[in-house]
């Protein structure tokens, strides 16, 4: 189940740093569709949360910690929300790269959390 | 397009003043800004853990961590507040990071038997997709170009 969520979630953030990328390309800023993908990636990151902390208190044991697992959960849900906040203020190509860049970091964010649960 | 009609929030603080502060998050800055908080965040949570929790397995190297964390969240703190004492201050850390990231970079490679546990600037930052030897870099020719 974490797994599968790992990969969409994953998936998720790529296209989403793709598409963003690809609007800072075209120096075009975010726009209300890229904002709708920005709440689909986070509501997947969201219930990687929810799941990741249900399996903790069954009992199950995160290969580096729970501490640092949950740490990179929360890490991984507010990264994409925060970069969008940020390009809300900045209504150039300089938004949208930042959300793209905002999506890498999860991607990143979920290769290791993909080590730390032991997968 | 509708968000192109968005008015512009208030800056910051120090943007609303009527002095010409120099406002450093715009454009380029913004994705800069957020990188450094990103690294801000990712370095003292780092730390913070591994020094409360494992401090004496890699004194050394965790020590090094947390003076990298202390920079990256003051040149994000500087970023943010603007203005051109605040830009000097940047600029300052910038080089200071660079001089940092070189150091301990060509420390771990040198002698790595003095590092059982990587720090944030290890290799280069090799473990942080080499970000942290390139920020510098960026920022500082970012910071040169804000001046006015």
């Amino acid at each position: 189940m974490l797994d599968a969520l790992t990969v969409a979630v994953s998936a998720a953030a790529l296209a989403l740093a793709a598409w963003c990328g690809f609007a800072a390309f075209r120096d075009q800023p975010t726009k209300d569709w890229h904002f709708i993908g920005m709440a689909v990636v986070t509501l997947l990151a969201l219930v990687q949360l929810v799941i990741g902390v249900v399996q903790l208190a069954r009992g199950e044991k995160a290969d580096e910690g729970a501490t640092i697992f949950v740490a990179y959960l929360i890490g991984a849900f507010a990264a994409v929300p925060a970069a969008g906040f940020l390009s809300l203020a900045e209504r150039t190509r300089w938004g949208s790269a930042t959300v793209a860049a905002g999506a890498v970091v999860l991607a990143v964010l979920e290769v290791r959390l993909h080590d730390i649960w032991g997968g | 397009m509708a968000g192109e009609t968005v008015v512009p929030r208030s800056t910051s603080e120090s943007g609303i003043q009527p002095a010409p502060a120099t406002r450093l998050v715009k454009g380029p800055g913004l994705l800069l800004v957020w990188l450094y908080g990103v690294m801000s965040v990712g370095a003292v949570s780092r730390s913070v853990y591994q020094i409360a929790t494992e401090y004496d397995r890699a004194p050394l190297a965790y020590s090094l961590s947390a003076i990298a964390a202390v920079v990256y969240a003051f040149i994000t703190y500087t970023l943010f507040r603007g203005g051109e004492r605040a830009r000097r201050a940047a600029l300052v850390c910038c080089a200071a990071e660079l001089v940092g990231v070189l150091t301990v970079g060509t420390w771990t490679l040198a002698d790595p038997s003095a590092f059982p546990d990587a720090t944030v600037w290890s290799d280069y930052g090799m473990g942080y997709l080499f970000i942290p030897v390139l920020l510098p870099v960026t920022g500082m020719l970012w910071l040169r170009r804000a001046r006015r």
